[in-house]
């Protein structure tokens, strides 16, 4: 939570980029305390590794330093505030944590804790549903990935050319 | 055992959801933004794996001499959502390289004084 606001606070982008990383490998932690190893793994490598890639290859061309900005945005607090209160007024209808017999517990998660391995044969039960009962969602994040991907070049690739000529278009009808 | 640590969880992700809220909305800077929105997206899953959790169970793999497993549900959908999010973190950043390239810049208010200025 500190680092959050840390986050928040640095006017450094570089420093922010290494306080996210930061922040997901303490996320991390986090998940593995709460008994999902596999999401502490994908959350170390991903959160930690391939994001704080990204961003560092994004500040390596734009600028590092952020604008400071004068004062605080008071009207974005209060309606963050307010959100905030709402919510947390919310929560105390929320079952408590951890009880054997919250409604999540007590639906279908008890099917795939005693059916996963008599049907699949995989001690993994994360991994059972993932690539068995629910293959086809995990293709559907394969396309996810592929699509992003697509975006992601079809951004970049334009060639530069194009890209000044519309710039020096934009400075003569300026100036 | 009904407790005010009961809902401690939920009060971790009500906060930083709110700050990652507040680094969205308040924020200029680009990169800035796209961080606060990482940082919403880490406050749910971290609402869905404490959903799934249960005192003295144990991670969900099958294994000798364990009775009480968490529920692996929430693990899985979580699996998938950090995936998905770091695609949409590439296509946020990847616009982010488009716009510096075509305005110098990734702050909102200078984008928006250049777009003004070309207007007049």
């Amino acid at each position: 939570m500190i680092v959050a606001i840390a986050i928040v606070r640095a006017k450094d982008l570089f420093a922010a980029a290494m306080l996210f990383a930061i922040y997901s490998l303490l996320s991390a932690a986090l998940f593995a305390v709460l008994d999902a190893g596999d999401v502490a793994l994908t959350e170390a490598a991903v959160g930690a590794g391939i994001s704080t890639i990204l961003v560092l290859a994004v500040l390596a061309m734009a600028r590092r330093q952020e604008r400071p900005k004068k004062g605080h945005n008071l009207l974005a607090l209060a309606v963050v505030v307010v959100t905030g209160a709402a919510l947390i007024y919310a929560t105390l209808d929320m079952p408590e944590f951890g009880a054997p017999d919250n409604p999540p517990q007590v639906h279908v998660g008890p099917y795939y804790v005693e059916q996963s391995y008599p049907d699949m044969g995989v001690p993994n039960m994360v991994a059972a549903v993932l690539a068995s009962y629910r293959s086809i969602d995990t293709l559907g994040e394969g396309f996810v990935i592929l699509v992003a991907g697509l975006a992601v070049y079809a951004l970049l690739a334009t060639p530069p050319r194009r890209r000044k000529k519309r710039r020096d278009h934009g400075q003569e009808e300026s100036s | 055992m009904m407790t005010a640590l009961s809902f401690f969880n939920y009060w971790v992700v009500v906060i930083l959801m709110m700050i990652g809220f507040y680094c969205v909305i308040a924020r200029g800077n680009m990169v800035k933004k796209i961080m606060g929105l990482n940082l919403f997206q880490t406050s749910v899953f971290i609402l869905f794996i404490s959903a799934g959790k249960i005192v003295g169970g144990s991670t969900p793999i099958l294994r000798e001499g364990v009775e009480v497993y968490s529920n692996p549900l929430p693990h899985v959908l979580i699996l998938t959502a950090i995936v998905v999010g770091i695609a949409t973190t590439a296509v946020g950043l990847a616009l982010a390289v488009r716009i510096n390239e075509a305005y110098g810049s990734i702050e909102d208010d200078y984008i928006a004084e250049e777009e003004d200025g070309d207007g007049q």
